[in-house]
Protein backbone atom coordinates (compact mmCIF):
# COMPACT_ATOMS: atom_id res chain seq x y z
CA UNK A 1 0.00 0.00 0.00
CA UNK A 2 1.43 3.39 -1.01
CA UNK A 3 1.04 6.54 1.07
CA UNK A 4 2.14 10.11 0.44
CA UNK A 5 3.42 11.87 3.56
CA UNK A 6 2.92 15.54 2.84
CA UNK A 7 5.04 17.82 5.00
CA UNK A 8 3.56 21.15 6.09
CA UNK A 9 5.37 23.79 8.11
CA UNK A 10 5.25 27.52 8.70
CA UNK A 11 7.87 29.53 6.82
CA UNK A 12 8.60 31.49 9.96
CA UNK A 13 9.54 28.27 11.80
CA UNK A 14 12.59 28.07 9.54
CA UNK A 15 13.24 31.83 9.86
CA UNK A 16 13.47 31.39 13.62
CA UNK A 17 16.02 28.58 13.36
CA UNK A 18 19.75 29.17 13.56
CA UNK A 19 22.13 28.14 10.78
CA UNK A 20 23.35 25.16 12.83
CA UNK A 21 19.81 24.05 13.73
CA UNK A 22 18.84 24.11 10.03
CA UNK A 23 21.97 22.13 9.16
CA UNK A 24 21.14 19.52 11.82
CA UNK A 25 17.54 19.23 10.54
CA UNK A 26 18.72 18.71 6.93
CA UNK A 27 21.23 16.08 8.02
CA UNK A 28 18.61 14.27 10.10
CA UNK A 29 16.12 14.31 7.20
CA UNK A 30 18.66 12.87 4.77
CA UNK A 31 19.69 10.20 7.28
CA UNK A 32 16.04 9.26 7.82
CA UNK A 33 15.47 9.05 4.04
CA UNK A 34 18.46 6.71 3.81
CA UNK A 35 17.10 4.52 6.59
CA UNK A 36 13.69 4.33 4.89
CA UNK A 37 15.39 3.44 1.60
CA UNK A 38 17.32 0.63 3.26
CA UNK A 39 14.20 -0.80 4.95
CA UNK A 40 12.42 -0.78 1.60
CA UNK A 41 9.79 1.80 2.60
CA UNK A 42 10.99 4.80 0.58
CA UNK A 43 9.76 5.37 -2.97
CA UNK A 44 10.87 8.99 -3.23
CA UNK A 45 11.43 11.92 -0.86
CA UNK A 46 11.76 15.54 -1.86
CA UNK A 47 12.00 18.87 -0.06
CA UNK A 48 10.69 21.98 -1.83
CA UNK A 49 11.81 25.61 -2.16
CA UNK A 50 9.75 28.15 -0.12
CA UNK A 51 6.28 29.16 -1.41
CA UNK A 52 7.70 32.55 -2.47
CA UNK A 53 9.07 30.65 -5.47
CA UNK A 54 5.72 29.04 -6.39
CA UNK A 55 3.78 29.67 -9.60
CA UNK A 56 0.18 28.50 -10.00
CA UNK A 57 -1.02 27.36 -13.43
CA UNK A 58 -4.64 26.96 -14.61
CA UNK A 59 -6.41 26.35 -17.91
CA UNK A 60 -9.91 27.84 -18.13
CA UNK A 61 -12.01 27.97 -21.28
CA UNK A 62 -8.97 26.77 -23.18
CA UNK A 63 -6.81 29.66 -21.92
CA UNK A 64 -3.79 29.01 -19.80
CA UNK A 65 -2.85 31.40 -17.02
CA UNK A 66 0.18 31.39 -14.75
CA UNK A 67 0.11 33.47 -11.55
CA UNK A 68 2.58 34.21 -8.81
CA UNK A 69 2.21 32.40 -5.50
CA UNK A 70 0.85 29.14 -4.10
CA UNK A 71 -2.63 27.73 -4.82
CA UNK A 72 -3.84 28.48 -1.28
CA UNK A 73 -2.54 31.11 1.13
CA UNK A 74 -2.31 29.27 4.44
CA UNK A 75 -0.12 29.65 7.50
CA UNK A 76 1.30 26.15 7.11
CA UNK A 77 2.83 25.65 3.69
CA UNK A 78 3.63 22.53 1.70
CA UNK A 79 7.35 22.08 2.27
CA UNK A 80 8.05 18.66 0.81
CA UNK A 81 6.86 15.09 0.57
CA UNK A 82 7.91 11.53 1.30
CA UNK A 83 6.30 8.85 -0.83
CA UNK A 84 6.36 5.49 0.95
CA UNK A 85 5.33 1.87 0.74
CA UNK A 86 3.78 0.66 4.02
CA UNK A 87 1.92 -2.43 5.20
CA UNK A 88 -1.07 -0.40 6.40
CA UNK A 89 -2.03 2.97 7.91
CA UNK A 90 -0.50 2.08 11.28
CA UNK A 91 2.90 1.53 9.70
CA UNK A 92 2.51 4.69 7.60
CA UNK A 93 1.67 6.69 10.76
CA UNK A 94 4.71 5.22 12.50
CA UNK A 95 6.96 6.23 9.58
CA UNK A 96 5.44 9.72 9.41
CA UNK A 97 6.01 10.11 13.15
CA UNK A 98 9.71 9.37 12.69
CA UNK A 99 10.23 12.10 10.05
CA UNK A 100 12.39 14.83 11.63
CA UNK A 101 9.98 17.43 10.18
CA UNK A 102 7.13 15.97 12.30
CA UNK A 103 8.71 17.67 15.33
CA UNK A 104 8.37 21.18 13.86
CA UNK A 105 5.62 20.86 11.25
CA UNK A 106 2.69 18.54 10.46
CA UNK A 107 2.63 15.48 8.24
CA UNK A 108 -0.53 14.66 6.31
CA UNK A 109 -0.68 10.96 5.45
CA UNK A 110 -2.74 10.14 2.35
CA UNK A 111 -3.32 6.74 0.76
CA UNK A 112 -2.87 6.69 -3.02
CA UNK A 113 -5.77 6.20 -5.40
CA UNK A 114 -4.94 3.48 -7.91
CA UNK A 115 -6.14 5.12 -11.13
CA UNK A 116 -5.32 2.12 -13.32
CA UNK A 117 -7.53 -0.11 -11.14
CA UNK A 118 -10.26 2.56 -11.00
CA UNK A 119 -10.32 2.89 -14.78
CA UNK A 120 -10.35 -0.92 -15.24
CA UNK A 121 -13.20 -1.32 -12.74
CA UNK A 122 -15.20 1.41 -14.47
CA UNK A 123 -14.72 -0.25 -17.86
CA UNK A 124 -15.70 -3.65 -16.43
CA UNK A 125 -18.96 -2.24 -15.08
CA UNK A 126 -19.91 -0.39 -18.27
CA UNK A 127 -18.92 -3.34 -20.48
CA UNK A 128 -19.33 -6.61 -18.55
CA UNK A 129 -17.54 -9.67 -19.92
CA UNK A 130 -19.90 -12.01 -21.79
CA UNK A 131 -20.08 -15.62 -20.59
CA UNK B 1 -37.83 -34.42 20.53
CA UNK B 2 -36.66 -30.83 19.99
CA UNK B 3 -38.51 -28.04 21.77
CA UNK B 4 -38.63 -25.48 18.95
CA UNK B 5 -39.88 -22.61 21.14
CA UNK B 6 -37.15 -23.12 23.71
CA UNK B 7 -34.58 -23.21 20.89
CA UNK B 8 -35.90 -19.90 19.56
CA UNK B 9 -35.55 -18.33 23.00
CA UNK B 10 -32.03 -19.69 23.18
CA UNK B 11 -31.22 -18.18 19.77
CA UNK B 12 -32.43 -14.79 21.07
CA UNK B 13 -30.17 -14.93 24.07
CA UNK B 14 -27.25 -16.20 21.98
CA UNK B 15 -27.83 -13.26 19.66
CA UNK B 16 -27.60 -10.81 22.56
CA UNK B 17 -24.53 -12.47 24.06
CA UNK B 18 -22.60 -13.55 20.98
CA UNK B 19 -23.55 -11.51 17.92
CA UNK B 20 -20.78 -8.93 18.58
CA UNK B 21 -18.12 -11.64 19.01
CA UNK B 22 -19.27 -13.38 15.86
CA UNK B 23 -19.13 -10.03 14.05
CA UNK B 24 -15.63 -9.30 15.40
CA UNK B 25 -14.30 -12.64 14.14
CA UNK B 26 -16.06 -12.40 10.78
CA UNK B 27 -14.54 -8.95 10.16
CA UNK B 28 -11.12 -10.57 10.58
CA UNK B 29 -11.93 -13.55 8.36
CA UNK B 30 -13.70 -11.53 5.65
CA UNK B 31 -11.67 -8.33 5.88
CA UNK B 32 -14.70 -6.11 5.47
CA UNK B 33 -17.13 -4.56 7.97
CA UNK B 34 -20.22 -4.47 5.76
CA UNK B 35 -19.75 -7.97 4.42
CA UNK B 36 -19.26 -9.25 7.98
CA UNK B 37 -22.41 -7.51 9.23
CA UNK B 38 -24.50 -9.04 6.46
CA UNK B 39 -22.88 -12.40 7.23
CA UNK B 40 -23.86 -12.16 10.93
CA UNK B 41 -27.48 -11.49 9.97
CA UNK B 42 -27.43 -14.34 7.43
CA UNK B 43 -25.93 -16.71 10.01
CA UNK B 44 -28.66 -15.97 12.55
CA UNK B 45 -31.37 -16.31 9.91
CA UNK B 46 -29.92 -19.75 9.08
CA UNK B 47 -29.81 -20.63 12.79
CA UNK B 48 -33.46 -19.64 13.25
CA UNK B 49 -34.31 -21.85 10.30
CA UNK B 50 -32.22 -24.92 11.19
CA UNK B 51 -31.74 -25.15 14.95
CA UNK B 52 -35.43 -25.57 15.92
CA UNK B 53 -35.60 -28.38 13.36
CA UNK B 54 -32.19 -30.08 13.72
CA UNK B 55 -31.32 -29.16 17.31
CA UNK B 56 -28.68 -26.85 18.76
CA UNK B 57 -25.11 -27.34 17.58
CA UNK B 58 -22.49 -28.24 20.20
CA UNK B 59 -20.69 -24.93 19.81
CA UNK B 60 -23.18 -22.31 18.61
CA UNK B 61 -20.57 -19.58 18.19
CA UNK B 62 -18.33 -21.67 15.89
CA UNK B 63 -21.41 -22.76 13.96
CA UNK B 64 -22.45 -19.12 13.47
CA UNK B 65 -18.96 -18.06 12.38
CA UNK B 66 -18.72 -20.91 9.83
CA UNK B 67 -22.25 -20.28 8.57
CA UNK B 68 -21.56 -16.54 8.30
CA UNK B 69 -18.38 -17.13 6.34
CA UNK B 70 -20.10 -19.55 4.02
CA UNK B 71 -22.97 -17.11 3.40
CA UNK B 72 -20.51 -14.30 2.69
CA UNK B 73 -18.73 -16.37 0.04
CA UNK B 74 -22.15 -17.10 -1.43
CA UNK B 75 -23.05 -13.42 -1.52
CA UNK B 76 -19.75 -12.52 -3.16
CA UNK B 77 -20.33 -15.20 -5.83
CA UNK B 78 -23.74 -13.78 -6.64
CA UNK B 79 -22.34 -10.25 -6.84
CA UNK B 80 -19.37 -11.47 -8.91
CA UNK B 81 -21.71 -11.75 -11.88
CA UNK B 82 -21.47 -7.95 -12.02
CA UNK B 83 -17.96 -7.49 -10.72
CA UNK B 84 -15.21 -9.90 -11.75
CA UNK B 85 -12.90 -8.76 -8.94
CA UNK B 86 -15.29 -10.21 -6.35
CA UNK B 87 -15.09 -13.64 -7.93
CA UNK B 88 -11.40 -13.76 -7.12
CA UNK B 89 -12.10 -12.68 -3.54
CA UNK B 90 -14.82 -15.31 -3.16
CA UNK B 91 -12.48 -17.97 -4.47
CA UNK B 92 -9.68 -16.92 -2.14
CA UNK B 93 -12.04 -16.97 0.87
CA UNK B 94 -13.42 -20.33 -0.17
CA UNK B 95 -10.03 -21.98 -0.58
CA UNK B 96 -8.62 -20.66 2.65
CA UNK B 97 -11.11 -22.09 5.07
CA UNK B 98 -10.11 -20.99 8.57
CA UNK B 99 -8.28 -23.40 10.77
CA UNK B 100 -10.57 -24.44 13.67
CA UNK B 101 -7.90 -22.87 15.92
CA UNK B 102 -8.67 -19.52 14.32
CA UNK B 103 -12.10 -19.47 15.88
CA UNK B 104 -11.08 -20.75 19.30
CA UNK B 105 -11.97 -18.65 22.37
CA UNK B 106 -8.55 -16.94 22.66
CA UNK B 107 -8.74 -15.75 19.10
CA UNK B 108 -12.30 -14.64 19.66
CA UNK B 109 -11.22 -12.46 22.61
CA UNK B 110 -8.49 -10.95 20.45
CA UNK B 111 -11.06 -10.26 17.76
CA UNK B 112 -13.22 -8.31 20.21
CA UNK B 113 -10.20 -6.19 21.15
CA UNK B 114 -9.33 -5.74 17.46
CA UNK B 115 -12.84 -4.45 16.88
CA UNK B 116 -12.67 -2.01 19.81
CA UNK B 117 -9.25 -0.64 18.82
CA UNK B 118 -10.26 -0.30 15.18
CA UNK B 119 -13.44 1.61 16.07
CA UNK B 120 -11.40 3.90 18.37
CA UNK B 121 -8.57 4.42 15.88
CA UNK B 122 -7.15 7.96 16.13
CA UNK B 123 -7.37 8.33 12.34
CA UNK B 124 -11.17 8.44 12.75
CA UNK B 125 -12.80 11.64 14.03
CA UNK B 126 -13.78 11.60 17.73
CA UNK B 127 -17.50 11.65 16.77
CA UNK B 128 -16.97 8.73 14.42
CA UNK B 129 -15.06 6.78 17.10
CA UNK B 130 -18.00 7.09 19.49
CA UNK B 131 -20.58 6.23 16.82
CA UNK B 132 -18.57 3.24 15.56
CA UNK B 133 -18.02 1.90 19.09
CA UNK B 134 -21.70 2.19 20.01
CA UNK B 135 -22.82 0.63 16.73
CA UNK B 136 -20.25 -2.10 16.07
CA UNK B 137 -18.99 -3.01 19.55
CA UNK B 138 -22.14 -2.41 21.61
CA UNK B 139 -24.56 -3.28 18.82
CA UNK B 140 -26.79 -0.24 19.49
CA UNK B 141 -28.96 0.94 16.63
CA UNK B 142 -28.30 4.24 14.85
CA UNK B 143 -31.63 5.47 16.32
CA UNK B 144 -30.45 4.91 19.91
CA UNK B 145 -27.06 6.49 19.18
CA UNK B 146 -28.75 9.47 17.52
CA UNK B 147 -31.04 9.96 20.53
CA UNK B 148 -28.08 9.81 22.92
CA UNK B 149 -26.27 12.56 21.02
CA UNK B 150 -29.33 14.58 19.99
CA UNK B 151 -28.69 14.23 16.33
CA UNK B 152 -30.51 12.54 13.48
CA UNK B 153 -30.11 8.84 12.67
CA UNK B 154 -29.05 9.95 9.17
CA UNK B 155 -26.13 11.93 10.61
CA UNK B 156 -25.03 8.94 12.70
CA UNK B 157 -25.40 6.58 9.75
CA UNK B 158 -23.35 8.91 7.58
CA UNK B 159 -20.59 9.12 10.21
CA UNK B 160 -20.45 5.32 10.30
CA UNK B 161 -20.40 4.99 6.51
CA UNK B 162 -17.55 7.54 6.27
CA UNK B 163 -15.58 5.82 9.04
CA UNK B 164 -15.91 2.40 7.39
CA UNK B 165 -14.88 3.82 4.06
CA UNK B 166 -11.78 5.39 5.65
CA UNK B 167 -10.94 2.09 7.35
CA UNK B 168 -11.14 0.38 3.95
CA UNK B 169 -9.46 2.96 1.72
CA UNK B 170 -6.67 4.08 4.07
CA UNK B 171 -6.07 0.47 5.19
CA UNK B 172 -6.58 0.93 8.91
CA UNK B 173 -5.51 -2.55 10.04
CA UNK B 174 -7.73 -4.82 12.08
CA UNK B 175 -5.33 -5.42 14.93
CA UNK B 176 -4.57 -4.90 18.60
CA UNK B 177 -1.94 -2.12 18.78
CA UNK B 178 1.71 -2.94 19.39
CA UNK B 179 3.13 -2.53 22.88
CA UNK B 180 4.92 0.68 21.81
CA UNK B 181 1.72 2.59 21.04
CA UNK B 182 -0.61 0.69 23.40
CA UNK B 183 -0.71 3.37 26.16
CA UNK B 184 -2.01 6.12 23.83
CA UNK B 185 -4.34 3.80 22.00
CA UNK B 186 -5.81 2.44 25.24
CA UNK B 187 -6.25 6.00 26.51
CA UNK B 188 -8.32 6.78 23.40
CA UNK B 189 -10.49 3.69 23.98
CA UNK B 190 -11.08 4.60 27.63
CA UNK B 191 -11.98 8.16 26.61
CA UNK B 192 -14.62 6.82 24.21
CA UNK B 193 -16.04 4.44 26.82
CA UNK B 194 -16.20 7.26 29.41
CA UNK B 195 -17.87 9.56 26.90
CA UNK B 196 -20.49 6.92 26.13
CA UNK B 197 -21.07 6.40 29.86
CA UNK B 198 -21.40 10.11 30.57
CA UNK B 199 -23.87 10.60 27.75
CA UNK B 200 -25.99 7.89 29.39
CA UNK B 201 -25.42 8.94 32.99
CA UNK B 202 -25.77 12.70 32.57
CA UNK B 203 -27.00 13.58 29.08
CA UNK B 204 -25.72 17.00 28.03
CA UNK B 205 -29.21 18.03 26.95
CA UNK B 206 -32.73 16.78 26.49
CA UNK B 207 -35.71 15.91 28.63
CA UNK B 208 -34.55 12.90 30.62
CA UNK B 209 -32.07 12.77 33.47
CA UNK B 210 -30.38 9.54 32.43
CA UNK B 211 -30.28 7.09 29.54
CA UNK B 212 -29.73 3.76 31.29
CA UNK B 213 -29.45 1.76 28.05
CA UNK B 214 -26.42 3.82 27.02
CA UNK B 215 -24.66 3.86 30.41
CA UNK B 216 -25.13 0.13 30.94
CA UNK B 217 -23.56 -0.55 27.52
CA UNK B 218 -20.54 1.52 28.61
CA UNK B 219 -20.26 -0.54 31.80
CA UNK B 220 -20.49 -3.77 29.82
CA UNK B 221 -17.68 -2.52 27.62
CA UNK B 222 -15.65 -1.52 30.70
CA UNK B 223 -16.08 -5.03 32.14
CA UNK B 224 -15.00 -6.58 28.85
CA UNK B 225 -11.87 -4.40 28.76
CA UNK B 226 -10.96 -5.25 32.37
CA UNK B 227 -11.38 -8.92 31.52
CA UNK B 228 -9.35 -8.85 28.31
CA UNK B 229 -6.80 -6.13 29.04
CA UNK B 230 -6.37 -5.67 32.78
CA UNK B 231 -4.69 -2.31 33.44
CA UNK B 232 -4.94 0.05 36.47
CA UNK B 233 -6.66 2.80 34.46
CA UNK B 234 -9.10 0.38 32.82
CA UNK B 235 -10.00 -0.88 36.30
CA UNK B 236 -10.17 2.72 37.53
CA UNK B 237 -12.59 3.66 34.78
CA UNK B 238 -14.83 0.65 35.41
CA UNK B 239 -14.81 1.44 39.15
CA UNK B 240 -15.72 5.07 38.43
CA UNK B 241 -18.64 4.01 36.23
CA UNK B 242 -19.89 1.40 38.72
CA UNK B 243 -19.75 3.79 41.70
CA UNK B 244 -21.66 6.47 39.78
CA UNK B 245 -24.15 3.95 38.46
CA UNK B 246 -24.75 2.70 42.04
CA UNK B 247 -26.48 6.02 42.81
CA UNK B 248 -28.71 5.74 39.75
CA UNK B 249 -32.01 5.17 41.60
CA UNK B 250 -31.28 7.86 44.21
CA UNK B 251 -30.46 10.58 41.68
CA UNK B 252 -34.04 10.94 40.52
CA UNK B 253 -37.11 11.51 42.69
CA UNK B 254 -40.30 9.53 41.98
CA UNK B 255 -41.51 12.64 40.13
CA UNK B 256 -38.44 12.56 37.85
CA UNK B 257 -36.72 15.47 39.60
CA UNK B 258 -32.98 15.78 40.15
CA UNK B 259 -31.75 14.85 43.66
CA UNK B 260 -28.27 16.12 44.58
CA UNK B 261 -25.68 13.96 46.35
CA UNK B 262 -26.22 15.34 49.92
CA UNK B 263 -30.00 14.87 49.65
CA UNK B 264 -29.95 11.34 48.20
CA UNK B 265 -31.42 8.41 50.11
CA UNK B 266 -28.26 6.34 50.53
CA UNK B 267 -30.28 3.25 51.42
CA UNK B 268 -31.26 3.03 47.74
CA UNK B 269 -27.66 3.01 46.50
CA UNK B 270 -26.83 -0.30 44.82
CA UNK B 271 -24.60 -2.13 47.32
CA UNK B 272 -23.46 -4.79 44.81
CA UNK B 273 -22.20 -2.20 42.35
CA UNK B 274 -20.49 -0.34 45.22
CA UNK B 275 -18.76 -3.51 46.45
CA UNK B 276 -17.55 -4.32 42.93
CA UNK B 277 -16.41 -0.71 42.44
CA UNK B 278 -14.58 -0.51 45.77
CA UNK B 279 -12.62 -3.71 45.09
CA UNK B 280 -11.51 -2.33 41.73
CA UNK B 281 -10.55 1.08 43.22
CA UNK B 282 -8.39 -0.58 45.86
CA UNK B 283 -6.64 -2.73 43.29
CA UNK B 284 -6.13 0.23 40.96
CA UNK B 285 -4.79 2.54 43.71
CA UNK B 286 -2.32 -0.14 44.82
CA UNK B 287 -0.64 -0.12 41.41
CA UNK B 288 2.49 1.87 40.55
CA UNK B 289 0.77 4.11 38.06
CA UNK B 290 -2.35 5.73 39.44
CA UNK B 291 -4.12 7.63 36.66
CA UNK B 292 -6.97 10.14 36.48
CA UNK B 293 -9.77 7.54 36.25
CA UNK B 294 -8.52 5.71 39.34
CA UNK B 295 -8.34 9.00 41.28
CA UNK B 296 -11.86 9.99 40.22
CA UNK B 297 -13.04 6.53 41.22
CA UNK B 298 -11.33 7.00 44.60
CA UNK B 299 -13.30 10.25 45.07
CA UNK B 300 -16.54 8.43 44.25
CA UNK B 301 -15.46 5.74 46.73
CA UNK B 302 -15.18 8.33 49.54
CA UNK B 303 -18.87 9.16 48.98
CA UNK B 304 -19.80 5.49 48.72
CA UNK B 305 -18.06 4.88 52.06
CA UNK B 306 -19.99 7.60 53.91
CA UNK B 307 -23.21 6.22 55.46
CA UNK B 308 -24.64 9.77 55.65
CA UNK B 309 -23.63 12.93 53.77
CA UNK B 310 -22.40 14.57 57.00
CA UNK B 311 -19.79 11.87 57.58
CA UNK B 312 -18.06 12.46 54.21
CA UNK B 313 -14.28 12.73 54.56
CA UNK B 314 -13.95 16.07 52.70
CA UNK B 315 -10.26 16.35 53.59
CA UNK B 316 -9.59 13.17 51.62
CA UNK B 317 -11.75 14.41 48.73
CA UNK B 318 -9.74 17.68 48.54
CA UNK B 319 -6.47 15.70 48.67
CA UNK B 320 -7.62 13.48 45.80
CA UNK B 321 -8.63 16.51 43.71
CA UNK B 322 -5.15 17.94 44.33
CA UNK B 323 -3.67 14.74 42.89
CA UNK B 324 -6.08 14.85 39.98
CA UNK B 325 -5.05 18.43 39.17
CA UNK B 326 -1.44 17.30 38.86
CA UNK B 327 -2.51 14.81 36.18
CA UNK B 328 -5.02 17.08 34.45
CA UNK B 329 -5.27 20.83 35.15
CA UNK B 330 -8.81 21.27 33.93
CA UNK B 331 -11.04 24.09 35.22
CA UNK B 332 -13.91 21.64 35.81
CA UNK B 333 -11.69 19.71 38.24
CA UNK B 334 -10.75 23.01 39.93
CA UNK B 335 -14.47 23.72 40.33
CA UNK B 336 -15.08 20.33 41.94
CA UNK B 337 -12.11 20.86 44.23
CA UNK B 338 -13.49 24.30 45.20
CA UNK B 339 -16.78 22.70 46.22
CA UNK B 340 -14.93 20.12 48.35
CA UNK B 341 -12.85 22.89 49.95
CA UNK B 342 -16.09 24.74 50.78
CA UNK B 343 -17.37 21.60 52.51
CA UNK B 344 -14.15 21.23 54.49
CA UNK B 345 -13.30 24.88 55.31
CA UNK B 346 -16.60 26.75 54.89
CA UNK B 347 -18.46 28.48 52.04
CA UNK B 348 -16.37 31.72 52.05
CA UNK B 349 -13.16 29.89 51.13
CA UNK B 350 -14.88 27.92 48.37
CA UNK B 351 -16.58 31.01 47.00
CA UNK B 352 -13.26 32.78 46.54
CA UNK B 353 -11.98 29.82 44.48
CA UNK B 354 -15.12 29.63 42.33
CA UNK B 355 -15.11 33.39 41.69
CA UNK B 356 -11.73 32.98 40.03
CA UNK B 357 -13.24 30.42 37.62
CA UNK B 358 -16.39 32.33 36.54
CA UNK B 359 -16.56 35.86 35.05
CA UNK B 360 -14.14 36.39 33.41
CA UNK B 361 -12.73 32.92 34.06
CA UNK B 362 -12.80 29.76 31.92
CA UNK B 363 -16.12 28.44 33.31
CA UNK B 364 -18.27 31.54 32.79
CA UNK B 365 -20.47 29.63 30.32
CA UNK B 366 -20.70 26.49 32.49
CA UNK B 367 -24.04 26.26 34.32
CA UNK B 368 -22.72 24.05 37.12
CA UNK B 369 -20.09 26.67 38.10
CA UNK B 370 -22.85 29.27 38.59
CA UNK B 371 -25.05 26.74 40.37
CA UNK B 372 -22.20 25.88 42.78
CA UNK B 373 -21.53 29.56 43.40
CA UNK B 374 -25.23 30.16 44.03
CA UNK B 375 -25.37 27.30 46.51
CA UNK B 376 -22.47 28.72 48.56
CA UNK B 377 -24.00 32.23 48.52
CA UNK B 378 -27.31 30.73 49.66
CA UNK B 379 -25.59 29.04 52.57
CA UNK B 380 -23.93 32.35 53.51
CA UNK B 381 -27.40 33.96 53.55
CA UNK B 382 -26.60 36.25 50.59
CA UNK B 383 -30.03 35.73 49.11
CA UNK B 384 -30.10 38.21 46.25
CA UNK B 385 -26.57 37.37 45.02
CA UNK B 386 -27.51 33.68 45.23
CA UNK B 387 -30.64 34.30 43.16
CA UNK B 388 -28.59 36.13 40.52
CA UNK B 389 -26.18 33.20 40.23
CA UNK B 390 -29.04 30.65 40.02
CA UNK B 391 -30.63 32.73 37.27
CA UNK B 392 -27.38 32.77 35.30
CA UNK B 393 -27.14 28.96 35.76
CA UNK B 394 -30.74 28.59 34.56
CA UNK B 395 -29.90 30.59 31.42
CA UNK B 396 -27.07 28.18 30.62
CA UNK B 397 -28.60 24.82 31.68
CA UNK B 398 -29.75 22.59 28.82
CA UNK B 399 -31.56 19.60 30.32
CA UNK B 400 -35.14 19.95 31.49
CA UNK B 401 -34.69 18.32 34.95
CA UNK B 402 -31.73 20.61 35.70
CA UNK B 403 -33.72 23.65 34.61
CA UNK B 404 -36.64 22.66 36.85
CA UNK B 405 -34.25 22.14 39.78
CA UNK B 406 -32.70 25.59 39.34
CA UNK B 407 -36.12 27.24 38.92
CA UNK B 408 -37.23 25.60 42.18
CA UNK B 409 -34.20 26.99 44.02
CA UNK B 410 -34.91 30.48 42.66
CA UNK B 411 -38.53 30.23 43.81
CA UNK B 412 -37.41 29.09 47.30
CA UNK B 413 -35.15 32.14 47.60
CA UNK B 414 -38.02 34.48 46.67
CA UNK B 415 -40.26 33.22 49.44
Amino acid sequence: MKYLCIVYAEDRTFDAMSESELAALDEASLANDEELRRSGHLIVAQALQPVATATTVRVRNGRMSATDGPFAETTEQLGGFVFIEARDLNEAIEIAGRLPMAKIGSIEVRPVLDLVQTVQDRRAISDPPRP
Amino acid sequence: MIDADATRDQIDSIYRAESRSVLATLIRLLGDFDLAEEAVQDAFVAATDQWPRDGMPGNPRSWLISAGRFKAVDRLRRRARFDAALDELAMRLDQHAPDPAEIDPDHVDDDRLRLIFTCCHPALSPDAQVAMTMREVCGLTTEVIARAFLTSPQTVAQRIVRAKSKIRIAHIPYEVPSRAVMPERLEAVLRVVYLVFNEGYAPSSGTSLTRPDVSSEAIRLGRLLVELLPDPETEGLLALMLLHESRHAARTSPEGELVLLPDQDRATWDRDLIAEGLTLVRRSLASDEVGPYAIQAAIAAVHADAPVAESTDWGRVVGLYDRLLVADRSPVIELNRAVAVAMRDGPEVGLELIDALVAPGPLDEYHLAHAAKADLLRRLGETSAARGAYERALDLARTEPERRFLARRIAELRS
